[in-house]
């Protein structure tokens, strides 16, 4: 199989997912359009060589809607023989996406291949292309919903994370990420978003509270113990999957949850010769790629089973991996998956996540994938294990390895 | 042929269709109804001297009622099916046959008003909803409802498709839901009605609408600017999609994984909504098939609707005795129970005499009452009325006159005697005497009554106003008289009666209590006690194993044990909770009453399980958990055994008695429609199997009885043995 090798990773700054947010007022296929446009201006290929652009996208209706993929390739004045899919995975649609791309690459369905992903969750809210899963009351009996939240604070029940456990994850999540933006190790990956008159209007990631204290976080009223509790009452519905838990503890809130964001990434990946043909050097190889399923009620604990799979498919074990970047959805997610993996605090998310910079979630994938590879070149260090947690029970990763 | 639905067309043209169904005194859908409507509809289609319709009712009970529950028996579990076609196809016709006769009603083309005078319940209601303009007589009284929920069926002749369409989706959702009636108030400002009138202006008020609106002969949703009240009913409704993911949710948690109905309803109005109603009635009646299909509609209707009002009615009742209704009754002891029973005897108009050993417990329980009366905010007067007939005494001369005895003092022999006799020497031993012991059997405190043929088990659920079940125990020698007395005085109060013969804890306390020392033997086998407690609840009981012996008192099973262990001597086998009831015995644990059981009761917080409990009892968590599944089967099954056995032993001569007692004594799962109704579901070849993997595995108390191995040789059934029987 031919190799795929990761040449270029940019990403937006995320802004506040709501109204006063910095990107409220920049379109999604803005967004999209800019990325793609900053890979081609940095690279300086011939746009006629990317075969194929994979976006992730998790609400893609309204203005996000109808292959906002191939939308962007034509806004972006690409070659108008790029073509353009959009996809959703979830949480992991950015990675999936890369891995698609990847895969495109792999099998010579592809050149160059573009992964990537867009959400601008302040002018399309989660939730709104519906679900049969949650709304369908057949699915939604069988599948025992409840919203993610509950799930988060499930994990930590079940695996006995206290509040104060979560608190202190998020504090240093925002410690890394302060730390990290303080010395700039994201200066290579970030393209400022700019305006209609090319004015920039976000360049650095907005949602970051530097200094965010254990009292601070405490201060924070549980965000799911309403409805797991009261109306409509998930917790009942969790323990009806889960029946050895005799109460949730709720500990999850907006401080040690990821954040509402807007954003978008994009990856280049290609195959050996067509690098060479513009004089790339390849900054990584794709070494493996896996998706799982898992029980979809608890839904977060995906990341175990997916690092197990992707590792065994690489033929390495988790000590082969010098650095592991897990999308941190919830804090519980990420302690969940260090005691299942026993890894250590200082191997995983160094440079912060979504808890401190958000999460926009047709894109985290890929900006994750691109965060990880910047702090390999900066550390001289080999290997990463990228991945997320994923809605209804589902996990995306893949490994990377420097060239 | 007699005619169920009178026509009289007058002379503007308008055709009085007035439901009267001959032989019943109210009208329910026959299939003369269904015929006679089918006519009237074709009329209404071909005939152009009709202008329009106005549907009413000749009976003075009300509009109409559903379906006849009784009648429907032939559909549960689905028939055979006809040649070519498949079983849920054949009764997917059956049931879409009125649904589709409405539908035609609404259709034809001329305006078509209902003029209700009185109830219109679940079908009666649906015939309602199909006609184009309703008014209702101005009266509170009058109820309005699908409530076929409550017997695990649901509206299956438009009633999930016309209801949301005209009151919006999320207040259709909990009358459906919720069986809930609504006023006719109620339903004018839903847009349910269009007018509330006097009752004797009904049918002109519909007559003048149906003159003056020639072209009114369509429906809201047959109109092309028909908008969704609450919004559009599509996935891309954010209002629409929240209502469903939080429906579903508070739905999920109340149905549990056990019940269908509540389910199916919310399919049929989430997916019918979304299209037009001729492909929206479709959908309704094939979730409506699949409801019926299942065992489960008909076993809760036999048992929560056929075998309930039938025991009310006196099915246990010796035929050959007079009524013999009780005017005073003798309440000795004025405990909880002695008050309780006190009170639901006042309020049906009975002189309750209430004795205990100072006045100042008689007088603490007739405060009983009014302590209850006062939170119902009953009318002074009426309140006064009942408190006067309870008249709180220490003397056992004030007791004469009574002709029924109700026995509630402290569950020991020797005390039971002496109030027994000491009540006979004032009224003799013709009176009835009914004891309300929950433990000790009945043919053994009858010794102390000269006339044993009258000594009788009245046994009352705790809190007594709230419980609707009584147990009526049979002693060895008691007669019929005392059975027909006991049961006409049950009636009298308005509860349910199970009849059963004696033996240890009768048939409720003796079966109930499997389930928890079940609960309990998994406790001591290193179970996670939130495992048991959880599945006991989502199994359909009403609180788990633990739980619910807190609430009794851990201090008290130990000691009817003790009292068990000592009746019976060598006879006596230790089962697998006895250790851990006495290891909280001895810890001083005794349960709500002193704050610490197998929960923890905080100062003004939440009880929560004891964290030390497994270590306590079990010396910690065993290493392997058994699966929900598996905790599930021991629970259920303990009790089924238990049940068979009191059948196998003549306790219960009855499926009936078995299942009323189990479902309204102790909650047993009601969505089963009781523990027999179950066995003959599940088969009882297959319940023999199950029993004899888990007396394998877990001992003798699973053991299946003889009984159940010979019905399952024969291929026999509860239910089928009681009609033979009965036949």
């Amino acid at each position: 199989m031919t190799e795929a090798y990761i040449y270029d990773a940019v990403r937006t700054p995320r802004g506040k997912g709501r109204k006063d947010g910095k990107l409220h007022e920049i379109t999604p296929i803005q967004l999209a359009t800019q990325v793609l446009q900053a890979v081609r201006d940095r690279t300086g290929i011939d746009t006629a060589d990317v075969d194929d652009v994979v976006l992730g996208c998790v609400s893609p209706v309204g203005e996000q809607g109808s292959d906002i993929a191939r939308v962007a390739v034509l806004n972006a004045d690409y070659a108008e023989t790029t073509a353009g899919v959009q996809i959703n995975r979830f949480c992991a649609s950015g990675l999936e996406a890369t891995n698609m791309a990847a895969a495109k690459v792999m099998t010579g369905e592809a050149m160059f291949a573009i992964g990537g992903g867009v959400e601008s969750m302040s002018r399309v809210p989660m939730g709104s292309d519906g679900a049969a899963w949650a709304m369908d009351p057949a699915v939604a009996f069988k599948t025992y919903f409840a919203p993610q939240g509950i799930g988060a604070d499930l994990i930590a029940t079940k695996y006995g994370f206290s509040r104060n456990d979560v608190d202190a994850y998020a504090m240093e999540s925002q410690r890394r990420a302060a730390q990290a933006w303080a010395e700039g190790r994201f200066k290579n990956s970030i393209v400022p978003v700019k305006d209609v008159i090319g004015e920039v209007v976000l360049a650095h990631d907005e949602h970051m509270r530097p200094g965010t204290d254990m009292q601070s976080l405490g201060g924070l009223a549980p965000a799911f113990q309403a409805i797991g509790e009261q109306m409509p009452g998930f917790d009942a519905i969790a323990l009806m999957r889960y029946p050895e838990v005799e109460k949730i503890n709720h500990v999850h809130h907006g401080g040690n949850s990821s954040g509402i964001v807007d954003g978008a990434a994009a990856i280049l990946i290609g195959n050996k010769e067509i690098g060479e043909k513009y004089g790339l050097k390849p900054r990584a190889r794709i070494r493996a790629m896996a998706s799982i399923g898992s029980e979809p009620m608890i839904m977060l604990t995906g990341p175990e089973f997916v690092a197990n799979k992707v590792l065994q498919r690489a033929g390495m074990t988790k000590d082969d991996i010098d650095l592991f970047e897990l999308n941190e959805a919830f804090a519980s997610v990420v302690l969940r998956f260090m005691q299942a993996l026993n890894i250590p605090h200082d191997k995983i998310n160094v440079n912060g996540g979504a808890i401190a910079m958000g999460h926009p979630l047709g894109a985290t994938g890929a900006m994750i994938l691109g965060t990880v590879l910047d702090e390999l070149e900066r550390t001289g260090k080999g290997t990463a294990l990228v991945n997320l947690c994923v809605g209804a029970g589902m996990g995306t990763g893949t490994i990377i390895e420097r060239v | 042929m007699t005619t169920a639905i009178r026509t009289e067309l007058d002379a503007d043209g308008i055709l009085l269709l007035t439901i009267d169904v001959p032989g019943q005194s109210m009208n329910v859908i026959t299939p003369e109804v269904q015929a006679d409507l089918a006519a009237a509809i074709e009329r209404l289609k071909t005939d152009d001297a009709v202008k329009g319709a106005v549907l009413t009712s000749g009976k003075a009970s009300g509009f109409m009622a559903g379906a006849d529950l009784k009648g429907m028996g032939a559909l549960f579990g689905g028939g055979a099916a006809p040649e070519g076609k498949s079983k849920m196809a054949a009764l997917f016709d059956g049931v879409f046959t009125l649904n589709k006769l409405l539908r035609d009603l609404e259709t034809c083309g001329k305006p078509v008003a209902a003029a209700v005078n009185g109830l219109a319940l679940g079908g009666g209601l649906e015939f309602v909803l199909a006609c184009h303009y309703r008014v209702i007589a101005d009266n509170p009284k009058i109820t309005l409802g699908l409530p076929e929920i409550m017997v695990g069926l649901f509206p299956g002749a438009g009633g999930t498709q016309r209801l949301p369409r005209l009151m919006g989706i999320q207040p259709a959702l909990m009358y459906l839901l919720q069986g809930k009636n609504m006023s006719p108030q109620e339903a004018l400002g839903f847009g349910v009605a269009q007018a509330v009138v006097p009752a004797d202006q009904i049918i002109e008020t519909a007559k003048a609408w149906v003159k003056a609106n020639p072209n009114g002969g369509v429906q809201p949703w047959d109109a092309k600017s028909f908008k969704m009240p609450g919004g559009p009913a599509t996935a891309l409704n954010p209002a629409f999609a929240q209502m469903f993911v939080g429906g579903n949710a508070m739905t999920h948690v109340n149905a549990g994984d056990n019940m269908n109905a509540p389910r199916a309803i919310l399919s049929a109005v989430y997916e019918g909504v979304q299209v037009p109603m001729d492909t929206a009635i479709r959908i309704e009646s094939k979730y409506f098939a699949k409801v019926v299909a299942d065992p489960q509609a008909g076993n809760m209707i036999r048992s929560l609707f056929v075998s309930k009002q039938a025991a009310e009615k006196g099915a246990r009742r010796p035929k050959d005795v007079a009524p013999a209704p009780t005017k005073k009754v003798a309440m000795l002891g004025a405990g909880l129970m002695g008050a309780g029973i006190a009170m639901v005897s006042a309020q049906a108009g009975i002189e309750v005499v209430l004795l205990d050993t100072t006045q100042e417990a008689a007088e603490k329980g007739k405060q009983y009452t009014a302590d209850r009366l006062a939170k119902k905010k009953m009318a002074a007067d009426k309140a006064q009325a009942i408190l006067d007939r309870i008249h709180p005494t220490t003397k056992y001369e004030d007791l004469a006159g009574c002709d029924l005895v109700i026995e509630a003092v402290f569950e020991t022999r020797e005390i039971k005697a002496n109030v027994t006799k000491q009540t006979q020497a004032v009224l003799g031993p013709d009176v009835i005497f009914g004891s309300n012991t929950s433990t000790l059997p009945i043919t053994g405190l009858a010794e102390a009554w000269d006339k044993p043929e009258n000594f009788i088990g009245i046994h009352f659920f705790s809190p007594v106003e709230k419980m609707p079940l009584v147990e009526i125990i049979v002693g060895k020698k008691t007669g019929a008289a005392a059975i027909a007395k006991a049961l006409d005085y049950v009636a009298q109060i308005r509860k349910t009666p199970i009849v059963v013969n004696d033996s240890r804890g009768f048939y409720t306390s003796r079966c109930f209590g499997t389930y928890v020392q079940e609960g309990l033997a998994l406790l001591g086998e290193g179970t996670v006690p939130a495992l048991i407690e959880n599945v006991g609840k989502q199994m359909g009981m009403p609180v788990g194993p633990l739980a619910v012996n807190d609430e009794v008192g851990l201090d008290l099973s130990y000691k009817v044990g003790q009292q068990t262990k000592a009746d019976l001597g060598d006879a006596y086998k230790p089962g697998p909770a006895e250790a851990v009831i006495t290891k909280m015995y001895e810890l001083g644990r005794q349960g709500r009453k002193n704050a610490k059981g197998f929960y923890v009761y905080p100062d003004g917080g939440k009880k929560h399980l004891w964290p030390e409990l497994a270590a306590t009892v079990a010396g910690g968590l065993a290493a392997d958990q058994p699966s929900a599944d598996e905790v599930k089967e021991r629970l259920l099954y303990r009790q089924l055994v238990e049940c068979a056995r009191c059948f196998a032993e003549g306790v219960l001569e009855t499926p009936q008695d078995g299942d009323l007692g189990a479902i309204f004594g102790w909650g047993f799962a009601p969505f089963t429609g009781g523990p027999f109704s179950h066995m003959d579901t599940v088969g009882i070849a297959n319940v023999v199997v199950t029993l004899d993997r888990l007396a394998q595995r877990h001992g003798e108390r699973f053991a299946p009885p003889q009984l159940l191995r010979d019905m399952a040789a024969r291929g026999d059934s509860f239910y089928a043995m009681a009609a033979k029987k009965a036949a």
